[in-house]
C-alpha cells in the first residue's frame, strides 16, 4: 500500500511530526491556543496521539458529560457518513450499558455503536481506530467530520480511562467480517493488534461495529444526547436511530423516507481560498512543470483561459514574438483568448516559470495574487450535499409536527474560495413548543450544534430580524431551523459549536429567514383573516337571532322573522359596511 | 282634574306607540330580508348645540344610522331593541325599574353589558331615538333629592289610584320618585319654589318652617339634581305657576348646580321639558360673600378651572349676573358654603338673608 493513498494528503512530505502539527493546525484552528501548544512541543517532541491525549478539549473531551456526548456524536456521525458515501439509508444502533462506579459524579459505562455503512477494509482497520489523524476525509468534499480524529479520540479517550481495548468489527459486505481487539501506542501513535479474528460472512453483512468502555457522567449528559438523536434525525430523515441508554430506556428515531441527498463530489481548492502553506504544498507534490498547468490541474473552476488572464494579471507569463521578440506583458493583445504580437498580429508564444521554481516571495505574491483577481469562476456547489427542500421539509416535519411549515434552500454562495448553502425552515404550531422566544436548530453539514447558541452568526441574524413587520412575536410556538453545508464550515473555534459571523454567510442567512418569515406572514395573517371570519359569523347567528325575537315581541308579532336569508348573505359577502 | 289624568294616560300611550313603531320597523325589516336600520341624531359633541330661544342644548341636523349589517353596530343594535322590549313591558305594565336592574335583567336575556355604562348608554339610545326620556318608559335613577311643602298631588301609580297626599305630612320631605313624578298636581298654597343644593339646609329650612313662612315648597337637589327632579321642578313651574329659585353654596360647582337645573345638560340634549328657564339663582353669590361678611375657604386649582371653562358656557352669556359672579370670585378667589350662614345664629339665613335674596 502506498503511504501516501491514506496518509492526509497534505503530510505526504513533512519531516517531522512538529509539522504535522502545524498543517492540522491551519487547516482547522488558526487558533492561538493551538500555536502555544505547538511552541511547546518544538522543545518536547510528541506523537500525534500524544498530543491530542495531552489536548483532549481541542477535540471536544473536556469533562466526564461532555466526553461521553462526544464519543457518541464522533461514532454517530463516521456512521452516517460511511453510509451516505454508498447512498445506503443509515440504520445505526448506539447502546450504552453501565458497568461500573468510576469516582463519585463518573461511572464507566460501555459504548456500542453499529451500522450499516461502507464498512472498512481489514487492513484499515487498525489504524482507522488506533492512529490519530489517519482517516478517509483528507479531501474537499462536504462530510461530517473534518480530520478523522473524533472516532479516534473517542477510542483513545476510552484507554486512558478504562485502560481496556476497542473492540471493531467490520465487513464491506465482502465473504467475510474482520473483527479486532485494539489499543493504541499512545507515544508512538500507533494500533496495537491484541487479537484477529475473521469469521464468514453468512448474511452478507455489511457495516462496523465498535464497542469500548469509558469513563463519563450520563446523567448530566443525557439530555444533550438525547437533544443530539432528536436533532440528527431531524436532518437525516432517512435513517433509522436507535438509542438504548444505561437504564435500559429505547429511543427510536424511525426514518421517515428512503430517498438521500446526492452524495457530495470531491473537489479542488478554489484560488481565492488558498494560502501559502498550501501553495508550498502543492507545489511540493505537483507533476507539472508550467504555470499554466500547475493553475489548471489543482485549483477549482480554473481552466487554460483563465489561467492565462490571470498569469498576465499577475505577471507570471513572458511573450515573445517570432518577429519582434519579447513582448511587455502589459501590451499583450488577447484574439479569441489567444495571445497575439500587438504589432504584427501574429501568434505569440508564451512561456512560464515552472512553480518548483518560483522563490519564497513569489508564492507569497502569487498568493496574494490569487486572493486579488476578481475573475475566478465562483465555486460550484457539486462538493456539496445540502439536504434539499423536500428532505428538510420531511425531517422538520417527522420530528416537529408542526402545524405549518415553510423550507427554502439558497442558492450556492461562497466566502473567502468555499462554497456553501444555507437551507431554512420555519415551523410553526402543532408540536413546537411555546417558550417565550423562538426554538432554534442549527445545524452544519447535517450535524446539530448544540452549544454556545448565542455565539453564532445565525443567533444574531434572527435577534436583528425585524419580526414584527412579518406579524410575528416571540411568544408564538415558533422553531426555525438553519442549516448550512459546505466543504469548510466556518466554525468560530475548534469545538465545532457555532458558526463564525462571515457577512456573507450572514447575508444568506439573512435573505433565507426573510424569505421563510414572509411565508410564514402569508399563512398568520391567512389564519388571522379565516378566525376573524369565524368570530363575524359567530357574532351576527349571535345577535341576528335576538333582534328578530325581540321586534317580534315589540311589535307584537306571533311569528319570528326568517333570518336564515342574512345570515348567508353575510357569509356570502364577508366584506362589511362600516 | 280628569283632564290632567287623561293627559298622563296620553302620554303614556304616546310612548308605547313609539316603541312599538321601533318594533314593526325593524320586524317588518328583517321579514322583508333586509338587515334592520335605524337613523337617529348624533349625541357627538360637534352635534351639540346652544338653542338661544329654547335657552338649553340641542341636537343639530347631523344623524348617525345604526344598522345590524354591519359587525360593530350589530351588538349595540341588539342591545337597543332588548331595551325597547323591556321598555314596552315596563311601560305596559306600569312597573318602574332602575339603570341598574336594567343592567341586570339584560342578563336573563343573555344580553350582557360589559358594565353600567353600556347599558346607561343604550337607555340614552332608546331616549333619542323616541324622543321620550327614560322616565317615561318607567326606568329611574336611584332616588336622592326630595320635597317639602304645602302640596296635594293625586297618586295614579297602580294599587294608589285616587289615593291623594299632602306634602306636609313627612317631615323629612318626600321622596321624588317614580310615584310622585307620576302624580298629578292637584292643589298649592305655595307661591314659590326654592330649591336647595344640600340636603342639610333642606332640613333646617324645614325646622325653621321656612315653608310657611315664605309659603313656598322645599326640594332638596342633593348636589347636582336627578333628571326626574328637574323635570318635577319645571311641572311644578309650568302646571303651577309657581316661581323657582334655587340656593347654592357659593362656589363654581353650586352656580352650576343651579344652571342646569335653568338651562338643562349637555347630556340631555336631546330631551326637551328638563330645564326650567325660567329659575332663579338666588345665592349664595360672591358678591354676598362680601356683603355678608361669611366665613370663607380659598378657590383651588380646579375651583379656578372650572370659573374659567364656564365663563365662555353659553349658557352663562343670557344672564349678566353670571359673568359679573364668575368675575368676582376671581377677583376675590374665595369661597363659601350655604352653612356660612351660620355664623350669625342658626336662624339668620331664614330670617335676613332669604327675604333680601327673593325680594331681589
Amino acid at each position: 500500500m502506498s503511504k501516501s493513498k491514506f496518509f492526509p494528503w497534505y503530510a505526504v512530505n513533512l519531516k517531522n511530526k512538529q509539522q504535522i502539527y502545524l498543517a492540522l493546525d491551519r487547516e482547522k484552528t488558526g487558533k492561538k491556543r493551538c500555536w502555544q501548544q505547538l511552541a511547546q512541543a518544538t522543545f518536547d517532541e510528541i506523537s500525534a496521539s500524544d498530543f491530542f491525549y495531552r489536548n483532549r478539549d481541542i477535540a471536544g473531551f473536556t469533562n466526564p458529560s461532555r466526553a461521553i456526548f462526544a464519543a457518541i456524536r464522533e461514532l454517530v456521525e463516521n456512521s452516517l457518513d460511511a453510509a451516505e458515501s454508498q447512498k445506503i439509508p443509515p440504520e445505526i444502533y448506539v447502546r450504552l450499558s453501565f458497568e461500573g462506579e468510576a469516582s463519585k459524579d463518573t461511572q464507566i459505562y460501555k459504548l456500542r455503536v453499529e451500522d450499516n455503512g461502507s464498512g472498512i477494509q481489514p487492513r484499515f482497520i487498525p489504524s482507522a481506530f488506533g492512529q490519530v489523524l489517519f482517516g478517509s476525509k483528507y479531501k474537499l468534499k462536504q462530510t461530517r467530520g473534518t480530520f478523522g480524529l473524533g472516532g479516534k479520540m473517542a477510542v483513545l479517550y476510552g484507554q486512558v480511562t478504562t485502560h481496556q481495548p476497542a473492540f471493531v468489527t467490520s465487513s464491506t459486505g465482502q465473504t467475510k467480517i474482520y473483527s479486532f481487539k485494539l489499543m493504541i501506542d499512545i507515544q508512538r501513535n500507533r494500533p496495537i493488534i491484541l487479537d484477529r479474528k475473521v469469521l464468514i460472512n453468512k448474511d452478507n453483512w455489511r457495516g462496523t461495529i465498535v464497542e469500548f468502555s469509558l469513563e463519563g457522567d450520563y446523567l448530566r449528559a443525557m439530555p444533550k444526547i438525547l437533544d443530539y438523536f432528536k436533532q440528527t434525525a431531524m436532518v437525516n430523515p432517512y435513517a433509522n436511530l436507535t438509542f438504548v441508554d444505561p437504564k435500559g430506556r429505547l429511543y427510536k428515531f424511525t426514518r421517515a423516507t428512503t430517498e438521500m441527498p446526492e452524495p457530495p463530489k470531491e473537489t479542488l481548492p478554489h484560488p481565492y481560498g488558498v494560502d501559502v502553506e498550501l501553495l508550498q504544498r502543492l507545489i511540493m507534490v505537483t507533476p507539472f512543470n508550467n504555470m499554466t498547468d500547475f493553475l489548471t490541474g489543482h485549483f477549482h473552476r480554473v481552466g487554460a483561459v483563465t489561467a492565462l488572464k490571470f498569469l498576465i494579471f499577475s505577471d507570471l507569463i513572458v511573450f515573445t514574438c517570432s518577429q519582434h521578440g519579447k513582448i511587455p506583458t502589459d501590451q499583450i493583445k488577447l484574439v479569441d483568448n489567444k495571445p497575439v504580437c500587438p504589432q504584427c498580429g501574429k501568434d505569440a508564444q508564451s512561456s512560464t516559470k515552472n512553480p518548483k521554481r518560483l522563490s519564497h516571495e513569489e508564492i507569497v505574491r502569487l498568493m496574494q495574487n490569487l486572493k486579488k483577481y476578481k475573475d475566478f469562476l465562483p465555486p460550484d456547489a457539486s462538493c456539496l450535499s445540502p439536504l434539499g427542500e423536500e428532505l428538510l421539509k420531511t425531517g422538520v416535519q417527522k420530528e416537529l409536527n408542526p402545524e405549518y411549515l415553510v423550507v427554502h434552500q439558497r442558492k450556492p454562495s461562497t466566502y473567502a474560495g468555499h462554497p456553501f448553502i444555507v437551507e431554512m425552515a420555519i415551523a410553526y404550531g402543532g408540536g413546537v413548543p411555546k417558550r417565550g422566544s423562538f426554538v432554534i436548530y442549527r445545524f452544519a453539514n447535517k450535524i446539530p450544534l448544540l452549544y454556545d447558541e448565542a455565539s453564532d452568526v445565525s443567533y444574531r441574524v434572527i435577534s436583528a430580524m425585524n419580526w414584527r413587520r412579518y406579524k410575528v412575536a416571540p411568544d408564538m410556538p415558533i422553531a426555525i431551523v438553519i442549516h448550512i453545508c459546505s466543504t469548510k464550515v466556518p466554525y468560530k473555534t475548534v469545538g465545532k459549536e457555532f458558526i463564525a459571523d462571515r457577512p456573507e454567510v450572514r447575508r444568506e442567512e439573512a435573505n433565507a429567514i426573510r424569505d421563510v418569515a414572509r411565508q410564514l406572514q402569508h399563512f398568520l395573517s391567512r389564519q388571522e383573516h379565516v378566525h376573524m371570519e369565524k368570530k363575524r359569523l359567530g357574532i351576527f347567528s349571535k345577535y341576528l337571532p335576538k333582534i328578530a325575537q325581540f321586534s317580534a315581541t315589540l311589535a307584537g308579532q306571533e311569528r319570528v322573522p326568517d333570518i336564515d336569508k342574512l345570515l348567508k348573505s353575510v357569509q356570502k359577502y364577508g366584506a362589511e359596511e362600516s | 282634574m280628569a283632564q290632567k289624568k287623561a293627559k298622563i294616560i296620553e302620554r303614556r300611550n304616546e310612548v308605547l306607540a313609539g316603541l312599538r313603531k321601533f318594533g314593526s320597523k325593524m320586524y317588518s325589516q328583517l321579514d322583508e330580508g333586509v338587515f334592520p336600520t335605524i337613523d337617529m341624531p348624533s349625541r357627538g359633541t360637534d352635534n351639540i348645540m346652544y338653542d338661544a330661544a329654547l335657552r338649553q342644548y340641542i341636537l343639530g341636523e347631523r344623524n348617525v344610522s345604526r344598522s345590524a349589517r354591519n359587525i360593530r353596530h350589530i351588538k349595540p343594535f341588539t342591545q337597543l331593541a332588548w331595551a325597547a322590549m323591556f321598555s314596552n313591558e315596563l311601560t305596559s305594565q306600569r312597573k318602574t325599574s332602575t339603570l341598574r336592574d336594567v343592567y341586570y335583567s339584560a342578563q336573563a336575556y343573555e344580553m350582557t353589558f360589559t358594565d353600567q355604562q353600556e347599558s346607561n348608554n343604550i337607555i340614552t339610545d332608546l331616549e333619542t331615538l323616541t324622543g321620550f326620556a327614560r322616565e317615561d318608559f318607567h326606568i329611574f335613577p336611584e332616588e336622592r333629592s326630595a320635597i317639602f311643602g304645602d302640596l296635594d298631588i293625586g297618586y295614579t301609580v297602580p294599587g294608589y289610584e285616587g289615593k291623594t297626599l299632602n306634602l306636609t305630612s313627612h317631615p323629612d320631605g318626600v321622596l321624588i320618585g317614580p310615584a310622585l313624578t307620576s302624580s298629578e298636581l292637584i292643589t298649592t298654597k305655595a307661591n314659590k319654589v326654592i330649591a336647595i343644593e344640600k340636603g342639610a339646609l333642606f332640613t333646617r329650612f324645614i325646622e325653621e318652617n321656612v315653608h310657611n313662612k315664605h309659603k313656598a315648597l322645599l326640594i332638596s337637589c342633593g348636589g347636582q339634581a336627578p333628571r326626574q327632579t328637574r323635570s318635577f321642578i319645571r311641572r311644578l313651574h309650568d302646571e303651577l305657576n309657581l316661581p323657582v329659585y334655587i340656593l347654592t353654596d357659593g362656589d363654581p360647582w353650586g352656580m352650576h348646580i343651579a344652571q342646569v337645573i335653568i338651562s338643562g345638560s349637555a347630556n340631555a340634549a336631546h330631551l326637551r321639558d328638563l330645564n326650567t328657564p325660567d329659575a332663579v339663582w338666588s345665592g349664595v353669590w360672591a358678591s354676598d360673600i362680601i356683603e355678608y361678611k361669611l366665613p370663607t375657604d380659598p378657590l383651588d386649582e380646579v375651583d379656578i378651572k372650572r370659573l374659567y371653562e364656564l365663563q365662555k358656557d353659553p349658557r352663562y352669556q343670557n344672564d349678566p349676573i353670571w359673568q359679573k359672579e364668575i368675575k368676582l370670585f376671581l377677583k376675590i378667589k374665595r369661597k363659601a358654603e350655604q352653612e356660612a350662614f351660620s355664623r350669625y345664629g342658626l336662624t339668620y339665613i331664614v330670617d335676613e338673608y332669604l327675604p333680601t335674596k327673593l325680594k331681589s
